[in-house]
Formats: C-alpha cells, sequence, structure tokens
C-alpha cells in the first residue's frame, strides 16, 4: 500500500534512484512471481536490488530509470502477483499500482515456459489500460525444455508489442528499452470477450460509467469490477475516485440495493469472479495454442532431482546435510582469512600506538584508543567478517538454484501442524542472512494471524551476525582442534544449533497459534521453479557488496563506540570497584542461573544494536579484570575463559541464548514498522527472551543435578 | 463416485471438472489455472505426503490435502 505515482514516479528525486524532472515516460514492471521480473529490472537499470528464486521476492518496490537515445525513462518494479484479485498485502499493492498508479506504460514480464498461466495476468491488466509490453522472459530456458514462442504471432493477436527475453543473459534488454522509448497506445488491444449475459451487463454499466469516470478509470474494468463486486477491490476503486462509486446518483438507480449488483444481471448466474476468471484462462489457453509450441510436461530430469529432494526418505535428511556442507565450508573457510585478518589489525594496532605515542596522547585516551576502539573493531572485523562473507554467499547461491521452495515444501506440513503459514519457512530463511529482512519478508504471508506469526518468531533462527558468534562458541570451546575432522564436527554441532532455532520456531508458532493469535491456517500459494545454474560470479560481487560491506560498517559504526564505552566502563571506577564489575557484577547472579554469567548477560544487553560485539565484549570484560595478555590463539582465549569458570555448559547455554534472545535494535525497530504497534514488538523482544531463559535454566540446573 | 485431484498417483494426470464451493481458496485456485478442462499432472510429494506438488499450465504448484481433495476430475 501507499504506492502511487507521486512516491515512486515522475518526480521522485531526493531518493537518487528515479530521475528527476527530465523523465518522460514512466513505465512499471508486472509479473507473476519467479518470472525474473527482478532480473530485468536490475538489467534496465543497474540498479542492484536482490532477486531470488522463489515466489513474492519483491516485497518493497523498487524505483530506478534508464537511458535510451539520450532521454531517460523511469522503471518501477510492482511485486508479483498471479492476478489483480489480491490475495496478500503485497499482492493487493501490486493490484493498487497496476490499476491506479497512473504508469504510462506497463511491462508485463512473462515465463516463456508459462505463457498460459502467465497470460491470466496480461490479459487482466490488458482490462485495465491497452498501454501494455509484454516481455516474454526466460526464452533460453524454456527452449531448452523444447518449448518455443511465437512472440510476432503473440503480438498480432495482442496488439501490443511482445519482447522476447532471456533477462540473466542480457538478452532482449535493448530491445526493452526500445519498445518502452517508442511505445505508442495501441490502436487495437485485445479484450477477453465473456458470456453474454456478461457482456450485455457490462455495455450497460459502461455507458453510465463512460461519463461517469471521465476518464478516471477504464470503463470496462470499472464494469467488470461493480460485477464482480468483491469489497476489497470496489474500496480501492473508491479510494482512487474520491466518491462511493456505487452510490453515486448516476450509477446506484441501476444496482440492486440488496445485491449491489445491476438489477438486469441474472440471480442464478453463479459466482462471478469464477466465470471471469474462466474466461480468461479459456482466452490464454487458445492464444497459447496459436503461439506456444512444444511439450507441456515437466522435464524427466527436473522430476528426478525433485522427487531425491523432497521424498520421505530423502527430503529432510537431504536438507539437514546441506546445511552442514555450507557449515563446514563457512567453518573451514574463515580460519585463514580471520588469522590473516587478525594479525593486520595488531600490527596496524601496534602502527597506531605509536603514532599515537609519537604524539605525547595522554596514556588513558591512548589505552581507550588502542585497547579499547582498535581491538573490539578488529576483532569484528577479523572473527565475525570471513565467515559472513563465505555463509553469505554460499547461502544465496542455494537460493539462486531453487533449493528455498522445496525447503519451504518438505516443511510446510510441519508449520501447517504450528498452525503457522508453509510460507514462513521463506521468511525464515531470509532471517539466515538478517532478521530485519526476514521480518519485512514476512509480508508475502496473506494472513494478518500467521503474518504476525511468523513475524514474532522470525529472530529464534541465528542470523549472518549471530553465526559467527556459534562459530566462535564452537571452535573455541565445544570442538577444539584443528583438522577436518574437527572442522566437520564443528559444522554438525552447528547445524545441529539451526535446527535447534528451527524447532524454536516451530514450538513459537505453535505456542501463538494455540494461544493469542487463535486460528486456521490458511493455504498459501507455493510455486515451485525451475532449477536454475546460479550466476555464481554475480551472486559473489553482489553478496560482497549487500553484505559484507554492510557488516563492515556496521562494526565501523557499533563495534568501535562498544570498544570504547566497555573500555570506559572497565576502566573507570567508582567506589574502589569498577563500573563494569558493578554492572557484571549485579547480572551474576541471573547469568549463573541461566548457566553463564554476569559478563555474558551484561555482553548480550550491550550486543543489543548489533550481536557482532557480544563476544569481543565478553572477552574484554574478562580481560579487563584478569591477566588477559592477547588473542593470539584460540588457545589463550580458552584459557581466558577457562580462568573465568567457563565449563562446556556455560559454552552451551551462551549458544542456546545467542539463538534465543530479543533481537538486535534494528529488527525490533522494523517490527514496530512492520506491525505498527509497541505490543507485538515488545512480545517479539519478550517471547526469544522467556524461551532462552528457560532452556538455559533447564540446561544449567541438569547439569549441576547430573554434574 | 468421481475422483478428486487428491486421488491422483504420482505420476498420474487428470482433467480439472468444477472446483468444491466450500473450498476456501477457491477463487485462488482458479487463479492459478485449476479451470474446468485443465490438465493437472501429480509430480511428487513432500516427506509427510503433503502438499504435493502438481504440474499446473506449465508451473509445479504445491496444493495441500484439503485443497487438492476439494478439486474434482472430469469422469475419464
Amino acid at each position: 500500500m501507499g504506492l502511487t505515482l507521486r512516491s515512486v514516479g515522475k518526480n521522485a528525486a531526493g531518493t537518487g534512484e528515479t530521475c528527476g524532472t527530465g523523465c518522460c515516460r514512466v513505465a512499471a514492471l508486472a509479473g507473476n512471481p519467479n518470472v525474473g521480473k527482478s532480473t530485468v529490472f536490475n538489467g534496465l537499470t543497474g540498479l542492484h536490488q536482490h532477486t531470488g528464486n522463489w515466489s513474492g521476492k519483491t516485497v518493497l518496490t523498487a524505483a530506478g530509470s534508464f537511458e535510451y537515445g539520450g532521454k531517460s525513462y523511469a522503471l518501477v518494479d510492482i511485486p508479483g502477483a498471479y492476478s489483480l484479485r489480491a490475495g496478500s498485502a503485497e499482492e493487493e499493492a501490486a493490484r493498487d499500482f497496476i490499476a491506479f498508479g497512473g504508469a504510462d506504460v506497463i511491462v508485463v514480464v512473462c515465463d516463456a515456459g508459462a505463457l498460459e498461466r502467465n497470460l491470466n495476468l496480461a490479459l487482466q491488466i490488458l482490462e485495465v489500460t491497452p498501454n501494455v509490453i509484454l516481455a516474454v522472459n526466460l526464452m533460453d530456458e524454456a527452449k531448452k525444455r523444447g518449448i518455443t514462442v511465437d512472440t510476432q504471432g503473440l503480438s498480432r493477436i495482442l496488439g501490443i508489442p511482445v519482447v522476447p527475453m532471456a533477462a540473466r543473459r542480457g538478452r532482449g534488454l535493448e530491445e526493452l528499452k526500445r519498445a518502452i522509448a517508442v511505445f505508442s497506445p495501441p490502436e487495437y488491444a485485445y479484450t477477453v470477450r465473456y458470456s453474454q449475459e456478461v457482456e450485455e451487463a457490462v455495455n450497460r454499466l459502461e455507458m453510465v460509467l463512460e461519463n461517469l469516470l471521465d476518464g478516471a478509470l477504464n470503463p470496462r474494468f470499472t464494469a467488470l469490477r461493480l460485477l464482480e463486486n468483491e469489497p476489497g477491490m470496489i474500496a480501492a476503486i473508491d479510494a482512487h475516485l474520491g466518491f462511493e462509486l456505487k452510490k453515486h446518483p448516476l450509477l446506484a438507480p441501476l444496482l440492486d440495493p440488496v445485491r449491489g449488483v445491476p438489477e438486469t444481471f441474472p440471480e442464478g448466474i453463479g459466482n462471478v469472479s469464477n466465470i471471469l476468471i474462466e474466461g480468461v484462462y479459456r482466452a490464454c489457453e487458445s492464444i497459447a495454442e496459436e503461439c506456444v509450441r512444444g511439450p507441456a510436461g515437466y522435464g524427466e530430469r527436473q522430476l528426478r532431482i525433485d522427487r531425491f529432494l523432497t521424498r520421505r526418505s530423502t527430503g529432510l535428511p537431504v536438507m539437514a546435510a546441506l546445511l552442514a556442507v555450507l557449515f563446514f565450508i563457512t567453518v573451514k573457510g574463515a580460519n585463514a582469512p580471520s588469522d590473516a585478518l587478525y594479525a593486520l589489525f595488531e600490527k596496524t594496532g601496534a602502527l597506531l600506538s605509536r603514532g599515537l605515542a609519537a604524539l605525547s596522547v595522554p596514556a588513558p585516551v591512548h589505552d581507550a584508543l588502542v585497547y579499547g576502539v582498535w581491538r573490539v573493531l578488529g576483532y569484528v572485523v577479523s572473527v565475525m567478517l570471513p565467515p559472513m562473507a563465505i555463509f553469505f554467499p554460499l547461502f544465496t547461491v542455494l537460493e539462486d538454484l531453487g533449493y528455498l521452495p522445496r525447503a519451504a515444501f518438505n516443511l510446510d506440513s510441519g508449520f501447517r501442524k504450528a498452525g503457522a503459514c508453509g510460507k514462513q519457512c521463506l521468511t525464515m530463511a531470509m532471517g539466515f542472512g538478517c532478521n530485519a529482512a526476514g521480518v519485512v519478508g514476512c509480508r508475502i504471508i496473506d494472513s494478518k494471524r500467521e503474518r504476525l506469526i511468523a513475524v514474532l518468531t522470525n529472530s529464534l533462527v541465528p542470523c549472518n551476525g549471530r553465526f559467527p558468534i556459534l562459530i566462535a562458541l564452537i571452535t573455541m570451546f565445544l570442538v577444539t582442534g584443528s583438522g577436518a575432522g574437527s572442522a566437520v564436527l564443528a559444522a554438525l554441532a552447528l547445524t545441529g544449533f539451526v535446527i535447534g532455532g528451527v524447532a524454536a520456531t516451530l514450538a513459537a508458532s505453535r505456542l501463538l497459534s494455540r494461544t493469542i493469535l487463535r486460528g486456521q491456517p490458511s493455504s498459501p500459494t507455493l510455486e515451485l521453479p525451475p532449477f536454475r545454474a546460479p550466476k555464481v560470479g554475480e551472486v559473489v560481487v553482489r553478496s560482497l557488496l549487500d553484505r559484507t560491506v554492510f557488516v563492515l560498517g556496521r562494526a565501523a559504526a557499533v563495534a568501535a563506540p562498544a570498544g570504547l564505552l566497555i573500555w570506559l566502563a572497565a576502566n573507570v571506577s567508582i567506589g574502589g570497584q569498577s563500573v563494569l564489575r558493578a554492572v557484571t557484577g549485579f547480572f551474576d547472579p541471573l547469568g549463573r542461573l541461566l548457566g553463564m554469567d554476569g559478563v555474558i548477560l551484561t555482553a548480550f544487553i550491550l550486543g543489543l544494536p548489533a550481536n557482532e560485539t557480544v563476544v569481543p565484549i565478553i572477552i574484554m570484560a574478562y580481560a579487563a579484570t584478569g591477566t588477559f595478555q592477547g588473542y593470539e590463539s584460540p588457545d589463550s582465549l580458552r584459557l581466558l575463559l577457562t580462568q573465568n569458570g567457563w565449563t562446556a555448559v556455560t559454552a552451551v547455554c551462551t549458544a542456546v541464548f545467542t539463538i534465543l534472545h530479543w533481537p538486535c535494535t534494528t529488527t525490533l525497530l522494523t517490527i514496530k514498522k512492520e506491525t505498527g504497534s509497541l505490543k507485538w514488538t515488545l512480545l517479539a523482544a519478550a517471547l526469544p527472551t522467556a524461551m532462552g531463559a528457560v532452556v538455559c535454566a533447564l540446561i544449567a540446573g541438569a547439569a549441576k543435578i547430573f554434574g | 463416485m468421481d475422483t478428486a485431484l487428491i486421488d491422483l498417483a504420482e505420476g498420474g494426470s487428470g482433467v480439472i471438472g468444477d472446483i468444491d464451493v466450500n473450498v476456501g481458496s477457491r477463487g485462488r485456485l482458479m487463479d492459478l489455472g485449476l479451470t474446468p478442462g485443465a490438465r493437472v499432472t501429480c509430480l511428487f510429494s513432500a516427506p509427510s505426503g503433503d502438499p504435493r506438488a502438481y504440474l499446473i499450465r506449465g508451473s509445479a504448484i504445491a496444493l495441500r490435502r484439503e485443497d487438492a481433495a476439494g478439486v474434482r476430475l472430469m469422469g475419464r
């Protein structure tokens, strides 16, 4: 919602993404989910926007612009939709922009391999406006399956420009730019014709609407919606017109006061929506019959892979194994770069120290900068960054391949038994990258109840900022050694913790849907797109740009001040006791009850703005009060932790609490924005914290009894 | 007795007859292409047997048991 031409269109200067006053035309990109719409968008604008191979990835509308022939054109990426009959919030946004957004031309992106089904949306949009360009994408993929599309024939039938494309290979982009640039409203555009009863009713309404609407909306489109009489659509039309259409003095006399549809419209005709849907699909079928050649089946090889990935005996084990392999590569691969980065920070730290000394900077300032700011920054960058920089691209490759919808498919019954939406698996997967992104992603979930469940439980899976904490805890304390064997064990331990997070998600969803968010699970639309070879190069570049730079920036913005704060707290004394000690002492009893200690709990509290800082804060705090010499090796770290009373139980409880505690500030702010409610935001913080406290207390209690 | 989509075995296919009006997501299913006369093939099932993936007008779409049970097939 809130998607208007003003917010994204011609004069949306200031965002820096759309052109200023120079744009001569606004084009909107519409299409079913998963037809490569975002790839087309990126290809046209060069703007980097994340695209994923699953339904409904574009949850936020992106705007950009491109140049053609010396002129600038604005481009809006509309969320994917199967139909203008909106189900989810994002489909509503798509519908509203298509129907009322006032774009000069709408580019409907289609999948050449499923043209018949994709034409459903295209023909519906043609009812709104004839100013449509059809972009038939994925021509290469379809060709591999033996499917060819006669785009010229299609253009002849529809009366609009049709551009064949293979956007992933950059094919058709120039042609599409040109089609947008030279577009002029077609003299003839295809119109779906319905049964006689419908057409007669439409004609009668159209005559009145022609005068009444005065160009504000297409009369035929409006007449069809009046016949359909779907409250959400009527409300959207009223909002656009600025008055209640059905109460307009010219129209009201024609409508049956009880049924709200024209008096002449026969009562026994059945559900009008269904008649219209059938009518559109019949048109799709006949158009496809003329223009599409090739087998309509599912690829044999594709089917074999899919059965392997979803079968009872292999589906879930393969999923766990894939995660474990991802983690193994991450754990193993992060070692060397971590060491190298650490050495670099030590060296530059020494230089910094000497430089400060040469400037005769007072000792407390020198210490605060070198031992506070620089050390924490160094730790965050060297220990946190490499695993993120490895894990995220790997995960994106899996996503690009199209595996995630299969994972959602496998876990659907689990989520449904928990009373939640199967698509929550997708938003959960987005949470692995970043919980704030996962929370925004929850917009793909249709039902409000299920969306709230997904939002409230998103932080129960560890995000990219928390994986390295788990890796650090595991490699430092639980699985020691440096061989490949221990890397395998570490990967398995990490997989175990993540599966625990997924289990916690299901348990919390179940709890919510049995208590404050009661209701029946709805049936979401989950499409399983064909596997696509990921563009590895682009994935790596994109991940490095999108994620790594972001994390580095955040590290500098948050870790550096945190380092300063913790150093000050450790070195400023009140009444003979350092502030840090006073604070950690205060939290110590509670921390011990949860199998941790005051320092760890304080670190989690101070880590609220960014979880990346939790481990360095713990180390700083211990080092400030103990005899810690340096971070040279995991062994020296282990020694430091052991000296401070750590056992395997402490490490396990800290790992559990890493997964199950309040979300970071960014995520909380996002939850507040998405739910518009402080109550839900507080619950989103309280729920995981309570779960973590209970689990940790149980582990600590059991350890006391049996240990 | 007429058969429903849920009765299709993996690999089996049929032609849509009508969708039970009591199925809540009837309009949604039709909008996905499950309209009378359309051919549908059952592709594969989730580990628990539910949902199942069906080939509908060129795309694989997952349908849950209660939806698939409401989609009637034409007599063969």
